[in-house]
């Protein structure tokens, strides 16, 4: 197997919680992994994305190329679009729908799902809305990261793992309210595929 | 050994502890910051003794790095690109007087420039000091190297640079750890003129350094790093360093028909060229960087055949390397994708909200634009470099730690009216300090704006040297305690700001404002840990 996922979004959102799972389950199984962060300046409110790769085989490069990933994960709509040139054409996008409006010249949200919908392979969801209704918003980026579960290439019971291993220091609760909050937009994804 | 999951700069910083580490010595820096705070925080306990405070700036961290070295121990220096021309100083000296404990340089360089003013590249320092240089293409590697790389800096009683890129820095990979080692016993150089570099003395180091510039090339002939692969085609010989070597490959998964050489330590192997330069018919330089192995391998008059490179146009000049540029280079056509949708826009970084940088701009543009174009703002290197963007609009220039200062005097001195200096706490007792000397000597009348955040936000929130100590020290450079106002910079002291900056800029002396708020980043994160 061989999954090359873009995670993006705005510094601050932190799409590197939703990585560290993604990892942690990969790491688990021995496979492969490379994953390329960004540190630095764009962390202050600008565009930030992470090359998540993970193979059965050893991987050379730590960048995605052009057209090849699989899996576009955005916690932020525009952002999602900005790594468009990078999906595969067989790729999905899966994207919160809740824009991060911190520029001036932030499109239209009627320009923004003309664009979004020329996406054939999608899965938009209101990550917070989702959350808030489990009870936590706090647990936003792991329903995102539910919503991409069919796409990463691993079991669903292994990003189930992946979970357990790294809130079980924050206890039991903790644990089953991001559990809770992955199968809900798991549920999400599967409703958007069946049609 | 157990495998982890590690950033290449965490990687760096578990092998440094691995091979023996008592001490890092280091200033943040991006792509560099994560290998010392990784020490830092596996070193809470105290039990190991291993020296992980932040230092002042880089020539500090490179000279106490270098002491440690003369009483024996291993030592790590981990600083960004730029902060190898602050240090360059001790670090050419350091490889005249050599080292008695391993010591490893670590450069981390950042060609595109995410977070850095230019995208120089250390390869040449390593080769301007004429020490070997390490060049990592994968975490394991620099896992390895670095491991090794105190033992190798022992052997050739040098310093040893390993040059990283941003790429390698920030990414995971997984890294099989070895056994650690332990710490070196205090001793000292059985040579008690090893580090006096009086001309008598240092040019017998010299002549020694330059004798053993054939042992260096020797171990990079020998070295597992510069790996020689043949190939089927000989129409191209490749010679590829550090992670352009995995674009390379990328492009090839089933193989590179031509010959590849892959290089991962220096000097440059001679005997493995010239293998490449007989048996191919032209060569192509993948290389991370500036055009160094190229300019190397062309030399003034060439080798008899076509290098191809960064200087022909092969590869670009600017920029880092990625899949799809090494791809084209090399023929293969990219593949039909979608356009960027033109409703994606920029989204530069920008200051925080609450942030109180905010409300010094807020203050500092009122007093500013009442002089027109009497006046210019000179800024520096900090978060505060943004306020260069909208809505502020506020500062003319940001070249390098400390020159705020310097060049707001310089500016006075040519007849700029009102010259006002914007600096951080970190950045002025990186670098300020010593231009803040000069104009009190001269009793420059420029304002001089110390914005203090109490951290290092820029790079994540480190300790700042001068927390708790700027009054302190402007006073004791000789600041006129009747010019140095402090200030908390928030929206209702916003009248009381625009007066003092107005006051102080019509003030023909030399002045200081401090205004102070911690960062909210930091305060937030206190908050939690509380
Ligand atoms: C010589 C050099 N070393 C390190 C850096 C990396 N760097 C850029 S900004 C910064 C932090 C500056 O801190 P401070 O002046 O306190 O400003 P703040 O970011 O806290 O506002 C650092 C360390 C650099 N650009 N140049």
């Amino acid at each position: 197997m061989k999954t090359d996922i873009i995670l993006s979004g705005v510094g601050g959102q932190g799409i590197l919680s939703i990585a560290a799972v993604i990892g942690e389950a990969a790491v688990h199984r021995n496979l492969y992994m490379k994953q390329a962060e960004v540190h630095g300046m764009s962390q202050r409110g600008g565009d930030v994305q992470s090359n998540l790769r993970i193979s059965d085989k050893p991987i050379h490069s730590d960048l995605i190329a052009k057209g090849k990933a699989d899996l576009i994960l955005s916690l932020e709509p525009m952002e999602a679009l900005r790594y468009l040139p990078y999906l595969s054409k067989e790729g999905w996008i899966v994207t919160n729908s809740t824009p991060f409006n911190n520029i001036p010249d932030y499109p239209e949200s009627s320009d923004l799902q003309k664009a979004l919908d020329a996406v054939p392979n999608k899965v938009i969801l209101d990550i917070d809305s989702i959350a808030k209704e489990l009870g936590s918003i706090r647990v936003s980026n792991i329903v995102m990261l539910g919503a991409a579960t069919p796409f990463i290439g691993m079991d669903y019971e292994e990003i189930e793992k992946g979970i357990r291993r790294i809130f079980s220091r924050k206890g039991e609760d903790i644990v089953n309210m991001n559990l809770k909050a992955l199968a809900a937009g798991k549920a999400v994804a599967d409703s958007h595929m069946k049609h | 050994m157990d495998k982890l999951l590690l950033l290449g700069d965490e990687a760096i910083a578990q092998a440094a502890l691995d091979a023996g580490l008592s001490g890092v010595y280091a200033y943040p820096g991006t792509p560099s910051t994560e290998i010392t705070e990784y020490i830092q925080n596996t070193q809470k306990d105290k039990t190991e003794n291993i020296h992980c405070r932040w230092s002042t700036n880089e020539k500090t961290a490179m000279e106490a790095a270098l002491g440690m070295s003369f009483a024996g121990k291993r030592a790590l220096v981990c600083m960004k690109c730029v902060g190898v021309n602050v240090c360059a100083d001790p670090f050419i000296n350091s490889a005249i007087t050599g080292i008695v404990g391993g010591l490893v340089f670590v450069a981390a360089d950042d060609p595109s420039m995410h977070s850095s003013q230019d995208e120089q590249d250390s390869r040449f320092y390593g080769n301007f000091a004429m020490v070997p240089i390490l060049e990592p293409s994968s975490q394991q590697e620099a896992y390895d190297m670095v491991y090794n790389g105190f033992e190798l800096s022992e052997r050739c009683g040098v310093p040893v640079m390993l040059r990283i890129v941003t790429r390698l820095a920030h990414s995971r990979a997984g890294v099989v750890r070895r056994e650690r080692k332990p710490q070196n016993e205090l001793h000292y150089s059985k040579d008690p003129k090893q580090f006096m570099l009086l001309p008598a003395v240092a040019r017998l180091k010299y002549k020694k350094l330059l004798e053993s510039q054939k042992d260096y090339l020797e171990y990079a002939e020998e070295s597992a790093y510069n790996h020689y692969t043949d190939g089927p085609d000989k129409s191209k010989g490749v010679v590829a360093s550090g992670i352009a070597f995995n674009y390379l490959m990328e492009n090839y998964p089933e193989g590179c028909p031509f010959p590849v050489l892959k290089i991962g330590q220096y000097p440059l192997p001679e005997t493995k060229l010239r293998k490449m330069v007989t048996e191919c018919k032209e060569l192509v330089v993948v290389e991370e960087g500036y055009p160094f192995i190229e300019d190397q391998l062309k030399g003034l008059l060439g080798i008899g055949l076509t290098v191809h490179g960064k200087k022909d146009g092969w590869l670009p000049r600017a920029g880092e390397l990625n899949p799809d540029i090494v791809g084209k280079a090399f023929g293969f056509e990219l593949p039909e994708t979608p356009a960027l949708p033109e409703v994606v826009k920029n989204r530069p970084p920008s200051l925080c909200v609450g942030c109180g940088h905010r409300d010094m701009y807020d203050a500092l543009n009122a007093a500013v634009h009442e002089k027109g174009e009497d006046s210019k703002v000179f800024g520096d290197i900090g978060c505060y470099t943004l306020g260069y963007l909208p809505p502020y609009k506020a500062i003319h220039s940001c070249v390098d730690m400390g020159a705020s200062i310097t060049m707001a005097k310089g500016a006075s001195d040519a007849g700029l009216k009102y010259a006002v200096a914007v600096i951080g706490d970190s950045t002025f007792t990186h670098s300020g300090m010593t231009s803040l000397l000069d104009a009190v000597n001269e009793n420059a009348p420029i304002t001089v704006i110390i914005s203090d955040n109490e951290t290092t936000a820029m790079t994540g929130g480190q300790d700042s040297a001068g927390t708790g100590k700027i009054e302190a020290i402007c006073l004791g450079l000789g600041v006129d305690p009747e010019h140095l106002k402090v200030l908390v910079p928030l929206k209702k002291n916003h009248d009381e700001m625009v007066e003092t900056i107005r006051l102080e800029m019509n003030y023909r002396g030399l002045s200081v404002i401090i205004p102070r708020r911690e960062c909210i980043q930091t305060a937030s994160r206190k908050n939690k840990n509380k």
